[in-house]
């Protein structure tokens, strides 16, 4: 498959399918433009309303992209580098609403803080339009550069916190170790290239279907390392080192917000890449999927159990939901995939207000991550204190919590592909994971106030909170809605 | 068909009325009342719905349903969600024992520190163990089955004794370990479902059990289900968190474990371990039935040493549970009514039990055997009382244990005689170790304060006085119960061992 280039042309673009991007580059730069121009600091209401102005209607054009695939099928454009899908659509909306979610957590976070300026939303709209990218993305360059775009913007977000050393600490091993991730990443994509003749990943799924490799070993290291760059980027076991440190270091604000985006916005293309364009391969990247899902769930459940601080703890816990989430890769099967992508959904709005909540306790120079800060929490002061319970119940799975029937999609999807006992083996981990959930569940209504002390929650914050720990119990009361749109939410490849 | 309307109202009005305590940030009166109404108001409903209810009685083929109140609607069909409920013979009384039990924990085992939390826990632990009994759905059942951890957890935790911490930590890790394996189990089934059969993944029980599974594989889900019901029950050798969590829980939350969540465990080996894995139990069979026997024998060697009266009815409902076991696992139409019927029945005496030996913690602030003596002098009547709960235990004559232990054991007998033989020392043991107890905690001379105790209020009088009727009459006449039970162990004896139907 030569390409014949004749003339140098513009490819058309449907600009439907990239609205949501520019919607979120157009709020980025308009803000940047007012920082510009304006001789004072851009007050924090104005960047925190046109961030979530911009997330909002990117959020409302989702709903034309849902309908326009709901007529037309799932299409390609801009010369097949982006895909609109319903995939895609449901991801990225799920994005827009992580960055609403965010920008108000962080308009409290920034007023305590002492952080002026609009630079923080800047920073949190431009990267969210690299997860875009990387949700939408039909090709291995693409994706590239959605990752670096994500990337870069979050290097910076996690030192933000200028007036702690933890924060550039944190920064600079982020930055470090995520340059060589990415630089493993894209030698995976070059040497793809090599083995399949194409970037787009249309044409490497086309070529691989029609053409068998008697050869393969150019591909599969090709595909191992594009693995082992997203194992990075979800903190994946052995592939998470850094993120407890960075976890811990990064604002809180921040913290939620990577461990929301970005596990849409890899999950999402690692699901186009290793299962759409690559799913003649399976054999190939089945079994080391199988080992990041076996490491991640246990590594970071087991892990958990002994920490003292609350963002380390929920950096391990995050590290078990990543395998989990993987579940639904290993699975290689359309159920598969609405798993996965269920879980990413339902996931985000439950983390960010766990963070939330970790933003609000921590305190001032976030010096109380102690678990001890969080004794008596609920005693003194119930609705917090509740609210808090049923976001880490939702993440260890508990009943009528959509973090249920999110490990419920995922563990369905991998028994139907075969995998009873990795079923297990996640479920045991899923046990591990329930018993440290459930002793901080019980700590926060212990009558020994602990470290504890009276927080007050502003009212921005108090809504993500609240929007959070509501949508894990609704939604875990009745699935129904939100495990539809991820059922139909087809991919474009295969 | 009765409408479904009933059960719904059962699952709501305690959600309803724990939501109404924590809403109107209500006083430790007020809480009360409100428990104590919305209890009393499902109890009437439950013996409406146990009145009401028509099982098919067309005993011939094995495909007759039993339910009734049924009702079911798919909430979302990709994941096999579904609202469903519907009760049958089985299910039926562990209904009533749910809100009999509950009721009387709040009236006669009511905690003083943080009473509106305490009530609206046991609540919404009421609605959780409803809603297990209470469906047909198998995805349903395991919801709620895992819903009853979260509120027994905090019960434990909250209020229960020095080293509660320990023991409801203990309590909760063990049972969602053996969640696992039934939760893969489950899907397994309902999978392979759906691709022999096509359509949306269910998970209603009618459907898999229609599951064609070979012999090897049901027997691998039917060890993934022996270890979650069996952690649950408790079977021997999974038993290992109960004594501590029976002994460090309060008094309202020993009588939940071992009069209902204990339940939970073999209601649900009845209904999806034999129910929905026939294949396998001819494989399984010796190995259960052996595990239950040695749980019989050993629970009451251990409730013969025991040092404190909680752990005595700890390890005898750990005997009784055997029985139970016995009974559901012996492949007799007979025997599993009678493990039925002991269900409840054991519900009911444990209950009783535990109620008395909350008397006894609160006048002495100990329940260790060696504190106590002659019990029997300055409280004649609390002594009777005990005697009267403890004999029905022991299963003497004309009180209600007996009648089911007798079937249990007549039933396995024809099946199974030598498991049988052995079982039945355990009612003997059982005699041993409960006379036993008694002997040295009422009898002989009451020393120190043990002389100076009040004897049972009128309010203990009229919080035991259902467990005594009951007691009495199920003993002489049990036949309302087994009529209504019959039909429904009669389908699941015929689907799983065709054989045991007549024996």
């Amino acid at each position: 498959m030569i390409a014949k280039v004749a003339h140098l042309a513009m490819p058309s673009v449907h600009y439907l399918a990239i609205a949501p991007i520019l919607a979120l580059l157009g709020g980025s730069l308009i803000l940047m433009f007012v920082t510009a121009m304006t001789r004072a600091r851009v007050s924090a209401v104005v960047a925190t309303s046109v961030t979530v102005v911009t997330a909002v209607s990117a959020f409302a054009l989702s709903f034309f992209q849902w309908r326009d695939v709901s007529i037309h099928g799932s299409t390609t454009t801009m010369a097949h580098a982006i895909a609109l899908d319903g995939f895609g659509v449901l991801a990225s909306a799920a994005i827009t609403l992580g960055v609403a979610l965010t920008a108000l957590v962080a308009h409290d976070w920034a007023h305590r803080a002492h952080v002026v300026g609009a630079e923080f939303h800047i920073l949190v709209l431009a990267s969210a339009s690299g997860a875009m990218m990387m949700v939408q993305a039909n090709d291995l360059i693409v994706i590239f550069l959605g990752l670096e775009i994500l990337s870069i913007g979050l290097y910076v977000l996690v030192a933000f916190d200028r007036h702690r050393s933890g924060s550039a600490e944190a920064a600079l091993k982020y930055f470090l170790l995520g340059g060589f991730a990415s630089a493993i990443f894209i030698y995976g994509v070059a040497l793809t290239y090599g083995g399949a003749g194409s970037t787009n990943l249309s044409s490497i799924a086309y070529f691989l279907a029609h053409n068998f490799i008697l050869q393969p070993g150019v591909l599969v290291a090709g595909l191992g390392l594009m693995l082992v760059g997203f194992a990075f980027k979800v903190a994946a076991v052995p592939f998470h080192v850094w993120s407890p440190d960075v976890y811990e270091g990064a604002p809180s604000p921040v913290t939620g917000y990577m461990a929301s985006i970005v596990k849409v916005g890899a999950f999402a293309a690692v699901l186009r890449v290793v299962f759409g364009a690559l799913t003649t391969q399976s054999e190939s990247w089945r079994p080391l999927v199988w080992g990041l899902v076996v490491l991640s769930t246990l590594v970071g459940a087991a892990v958990a159990l002994v920490q003292r601080n609350i963002k380390r703890l929920l950096a391990y816990s995050s590290i078990s939901q990543a395998g989990f989430m993987l579940l639904g890769l290993w699975s290689a099967s359309p159920s598969g995939v609405a798993g996965t992508l269920y879980y990413v959904v339902t996931y985000l709005p439950v983390v960010i207000a766990t963070f939330a909540v970790v933003t609000l306790v921590g305190g001032e120079g976030e010096t109380s991550h102690d678990l001890d800060h969080y004794r008596g929490l609920a005693r003194r002061q119930p609705l917090l204190g509740v609210a808090l319970a049923v976001l880490l119940l939702s993440q260890a799975g508990a009943p009528f919590t959509t973090g249920f029937f999110a490990k419920f999609a995922v563990i369905t999807s991998a028994v139907d592909g075969g995998g009873s006992w990795l079923a297990v083996i996640a479920m045991v981990a899923a046990a591990i994971g329930g018993f440290f959930y459930v002793r901080l569940v019980l700590s926060l209504y212990s009558d020994d106030e602990g470290a504890g002390v009276r927080v007050a929650v502003p009212r921005l914050t108090g809504a993500v909170i609240a929007i959070g720990s509501v949508s894990a119990v609704l939604f875990g009361v009745w699935p129904g809605p939100i495990a539809n749109l991820a059922h139909h939410a087809y991919l474009l490849l295969p | 068909m009765h409408t479904s309307l009933w059960l719904t109202l059962l699952l709501l009005i305690p959600l309803v009325a724990a939501a109404l305590i924590i809403g109107l940030r209500a006083s430790d009166h007020l809480a009360r009342v409100i428990g104590i109404t919305a209890a009393t108001l499902e109890l009437a409903l439950t013996v409406v719905v146990a009145l009401a209810y028509r099982g098919s009685h067309a005993i011939g083929s094995g495909s007759t349903t039993v339910f009734d109140f049924t009702y079911r609607k798919v909430l979302a069909p990709s994941l096999g969600v579904a609202y469903d409920v519907g009760v049958d013979g089985i299910s039926l009384f562990l209904l009533a024992l749910t809100a009999l039990v509950i009721l009387l924990a709040l009236v006669g085992a009511n905690e003083s520190r943080r009473t509106p939390a305490f009530v609206a826990w046991l609540l919404v632990l009421m609605t959780a163990t409803i809603g297990a009994f209470a469906t047909r759905d198998m995805l349903s059942f395991f919801l709620f089955f895992e819903l009853t951890l979260i509120p027994s957890y905090f019960l434990i935790a909250g209020w229960g004794g020095a080293q509660r911490a320990a023991a409801a930590l203990k309590f909760f890790v063990y049972t969602l370990f053996g969640s696992g394996f039934l939760l893969v189990g489950m899907v397994y089934i309902a999978v392979r479902h759906q691709h022999v059969f096509g359509g949306d993944l269910t998970f209603a029980m009618s459907a898999l059990q229609q599951t064609p599974l070979s012999s090897g594989v049901a027997t691998w889900i039917m060890i993934g289900f022996l270890v979650a019901f069996g952690i649950k029950s408790p079977i021997f050798p999974l038993h290992t968190w109960s004594p501590l969590a029976y002994a460090e829980a309060p008094i309202a939350g020993s009588m939940v474990l071992s009069a209902l969540l204990a339940k939970l465990g073999t209601y649900g080996l009845i209904r999806f371990a034999v129910g929905l894995l026939p294949q396998s139990l001819d494989n399984v069979r010796p190995f259960v039935l052996t595990l239950a026997v040695i749980g019989i024998l050993y629970g009451s060697a251990l409730a013969a040493v025991s040092k404190e009266l909680k752990r005595v009815v700890a390890y005898s409902s750990m005997a009784q549970v055997g029985f139970i076991v016995l009974g559901i696992f012996a492949g007799s139409q007979i025997a599993t009514s009678g493990a039925v019927l002991l269900m409840f029945n054991h519900g009911v005496i444990t209950a009783g039990l535990f109620l008395l030996i909350g008397g006894i913690e609160r006048r002495r602030g100990t329940s260790t055997i060696s504190a106590l003596s002659g019990l029997q002098g300055p409280a004649p009547v609390l002594a009777a009382l005990f005697t009267v709960v403890m004999l029905a235990s022991i299963g003497l004559p004309g009180l209600s244990g007996f009648v089911s232990e007798l079937l249990v054991l007549l039933g396995s007998f024809n099946a199974h005689p030598w498991w049988a033989v052995i079982a039945t020392t355990g009612v003997i043991f059982a005699a041993l170790y409960l006379l036993y107890a008694y002997q040295r905690v009422f009898h002989g001379e009451a020393t120190g304060e043990n002389a100076s105790i009040p004897d049972a209020t009128t309010a203990e009088r009229w919080v035991l006085a259902p467990i005594i009727v009951l007691v009495v009459v199920l003993g002489v006449y049990p036949a309302p119960l087994l009529n209504k039970i019959n039909p429904s162990t009669h389908a699941i004896v015929a689907h799983s061992t065709p054989q045991g139907v007549n024996r």
